[in-house]
């Protein structure tokens, strides 16, 4: 027996143990290798197929590494103006309130320039899902200080590490988010290993879950890494994640009503 | 005499012109094509190699309140811009011209959402050129450079305190490499003084800075204001010829023409572009056309004159644009025809309307710009306005 037939037997439906699920569209992604982005789309489209809501989603793509989204989830998406994602979610969430409506946004995008949009959409309590990626740094236009970026770290504008007196302090904007009464469930998670990549699909479930149930603005934060702007390979990303970014940014839930 | 050239990019180049001009405050939101400008002068901070502070801020919309902020104390200050960015600034934009605060901005011109892209054309700057800036726009790093130096002077002038935004193609030339000469310090020191302006806060004189206005006195305001953007054109000359005597280049003020002298036929445009339409122009010479090009520096204060004296020597004016402003024509072209309306002899004019969201434009296009242009001489084609190199049914 040739080799190609031992495989052709092997591979068929009785053997199968994971398959990529087809809200992931073939599409051959832009992610630099070691960027997180792709696992948690992949994470977001397993959740809207098992939960069958394919044809009631809509995405807000926001700007950023992530603005080509749509190339990748097969569900209707839109996107807004940098840091605007929430304002458009809300308009479209409230005029089709059967609808599951979510921002995926980055931390320039939430933190830094949408300030102020994704705080009154969670003061108002939206009935919306916010995915907010925390690489701590603007990941697109090539890794410059982002309000996120820790004390200390190097990056394209702050060459010799950030000084919070000159700088300002890292932003915790979950925890900003969880004091405001329109959310009910805020989190954070990472998808560093599979047993994490796990807690953070029940999230996502989670979190659509309230959607159905009308409950208000459900806030999940996944820490991630961006290799490319950390200048490191993604080994060394997820090592210096581990060691620097969880004791700052602990993984945990820190609001669900 | 020895110079100081180094292999640089667009946008370092401007960094390099910014330090020169020793700016106490540099406050800017990173975007693409614009970040390597901002990353060089945060590193040069940093280094200590200038006094000045960056500051991070969370937005353009800070980034232009930031500068109001400074200037309104004294500060020469710096920003850094593009496309979306830009287009966000744009309350401050005009606040800040209002103001007359002399901020100085450089701009990596981008086109403008939707669709999204980070590609280069002129629709963000353009569209703007109403707040009350002047704008400058550059052709490679060295003009880059050297506008820096030259904006603050100009900007500053008592007569003129207006804000300035200098405008590099985006990718095209902000993320090209050139020789560019790296001016010496103590000649850019002697050339641009320290920003003295009666404009700030001050406790010997005390005062309001950014007030409100009435109807019986905004009309003024606003006169004054044009006035000021008017008198630059004086100062704009003033300082390119001074800048020559110290530096040993000149940009021709506020236009250059290149190869006009006896042309019968021009190609008006602004930006990168030029450097294209000079080959074609020399092609198109060896071959025995009479035509030339018209390079645009200055689209506020508007070189009105400039074309004019064109206008009363040629047969036929082109203008490309790398914008469009929907509904009617292109901006740059509703300008030039402006001028070119109070001459008295016929000129057969054209828009060519292309290079939108980063889309090359061609010397084989060019050289079709040019042939179209006589072909308007010879009354075989009407004056129109036209999207070049479409790959869509038009059914004109
Ligand atoms: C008004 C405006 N300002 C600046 C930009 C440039 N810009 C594009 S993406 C981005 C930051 C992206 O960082 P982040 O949100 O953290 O997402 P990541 O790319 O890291 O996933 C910036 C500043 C823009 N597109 N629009």
């Amino acid at each position: 027996m040739t080799a190609t037939t031992e495989i052709n037997k092997i591979i068929n439906e009785d053997n199968l143990v994971y398959k990529k699920t087809n809200l992931l569209l073939d599409n051959e992604m832009h992610y630099c290798p070691g960027c997180t982005h792709g696992v948690i789309h992949k994470v977001i489209a397993e959740v809207i197929d098992e939960m069958d809501i394919q044809n009631e989603t809509i995405g807000v793509s926001p700007v950023g590494c992530s603005v080509l989204a749509y190339n990748y989830i097969d569900i209707d998406w839109q996107e807004a103006a940098h840091g605007r994602a929430p304002a458009l979610a809300t308009a479209t969430s409230r005029l089709m309130p059967e609808k599951y409506v979510f921002t995926y946004q980055g931390d320039g995008d939430l933190a830094s320039i949408g300030c102020a949009e994704i705080i009154h959409a969670c003061n108002r309590g939206e009935n919306i899902v916010v995915f907010f990626v925390n690489n701590a740094i603007y990941g697109m236009t090539g890794g410059q200080m982002a309000p996120t970026t820790l004390e200390g770290q190097v990056t394209a504008t702050t060459p010799y590490g950030r000084n919070t007196a000159l700088n300002g302090h890292t932003m915790k904007i979950t925890e900003m988010i969880a004091l405001l009464p329109g959310t009910r469930y805020v989190t954070r998670q990472s998808a560093e290993t599979p047993a994490a990549v796990r807690k953070l699909k029940k999230a996502v479930r989670k979190a659509f879950e309230n959607t159905t149930e009308k409950k208000g603005l459900s806030f999940i934060e996944i820490v991630g890494t961006c290799s490319s702007g950390w200048k490191l390979t993604p080994t060394q990303s997820n090592e210096w994640m581990k060691e620097n970014m969880f004791p700052f940014y602990q993984l945990g839930t820190l609001k669900d009503e | 005499m020895k110079t100081n050239k180094i292999f640089i990019s667009g946008d370092e180049a401007a960094a390099y012109g910014v330090k020169l001009c020793r700016p106490h405050v540099i406050a800017a939101y990173p975007i693409t094509p614009q970040t390597i400008t901002v990353e060089r002068l945060s590193e040069m901070v940093e280094k200590g190699e200038m006094d000045g502070e960056y500051m991070h801020v969370e937005s353009e919309h800070s980034a232009i309140s930031v500068c109001m902020g400074a200037s309104s104390v004294g500060a020469r200050t710096f920003t850094a811009s593009s496309s979306q960015g830009l287009l966000y600034m744009a309350e401050g934009l005009h606040y800040a011209s209002g103001g007359r605060y002399p901020i100085v901005m450089m701009n990596a011109n981008r086109s403008v959402a939707l669709p999204w892209s980070i590609y280069g054309d002129h629709r963000d700057s353009l569209s703007l050129l109403d707040c009350g800036w002047i704008q400058v726009y550059v052709e490679d790093a060295q003009e880059a450079l050297d506008m820096m130096i030259q904006a603050y002077r100009i900007a500053e002038h008592k007569d003129v305190l207006t804000p300035m935004m200098v405008n590099l193609d985006g990718f095209i030339l902000t993320h090209t490499y050139e020789l560019v000469e790296i001016p010496d310090q103590q000649k850019v020191d002697e050339f641009l003084p320290a920003f003295v302006t009666p404009n700030k806060m001050s406790f010997e004189e005390p005062k309001n800075l950014a007030f409100s206005s009435k109807p019986d006195d905004n009309t003024e305001f606003k006169y004054q204001q044009n006035q000021a953007v008017l008198k630059s054109i004086d100062v704009i000359k003033e300082v390119d010829q001074e800048f020559e005597a110290t530096f040993g280049r000149k940009y021709h003020d506020m236009v250059e023409e290149y190869r006009c002298e006896d042309a019968e036929v021009v190609l008006v445009a602004i930006g990168s572009v030029c450097g294209t339409v000079r080959v074609v122009v020399d092609k198109l010479r060896e071959e025995g056309m009479k035509v030339g090009l018209l390079k645009i520096r200055f689209m506020r204060p508007f070189p009105e004159q400039e074309v004019k004296d064109l206008a009363k020597r040629v047969k036929a004016i082109g203008v490309i644009d790398k914008d469009i402003s929907f509904g009617y024509e292109g901006t740059v072209y509703t300008n030039v025809n402006s001028a070119i309306s109070k001459v008295e002899n016929y000129v057969y004019k054209s828009n060519f309307i292309g290079g939108l969201g980063g889309r090359d434009i061609t010397k084989a296009e060019i050289e079709d710009m040019f042939h179209k242009l006589y072909a308007g001489l010879d009354k075989s084609r009407e004056e129109k306005v036209e999207f070049f190199s479409l790959n869509v049914e038009t059914n004109e």
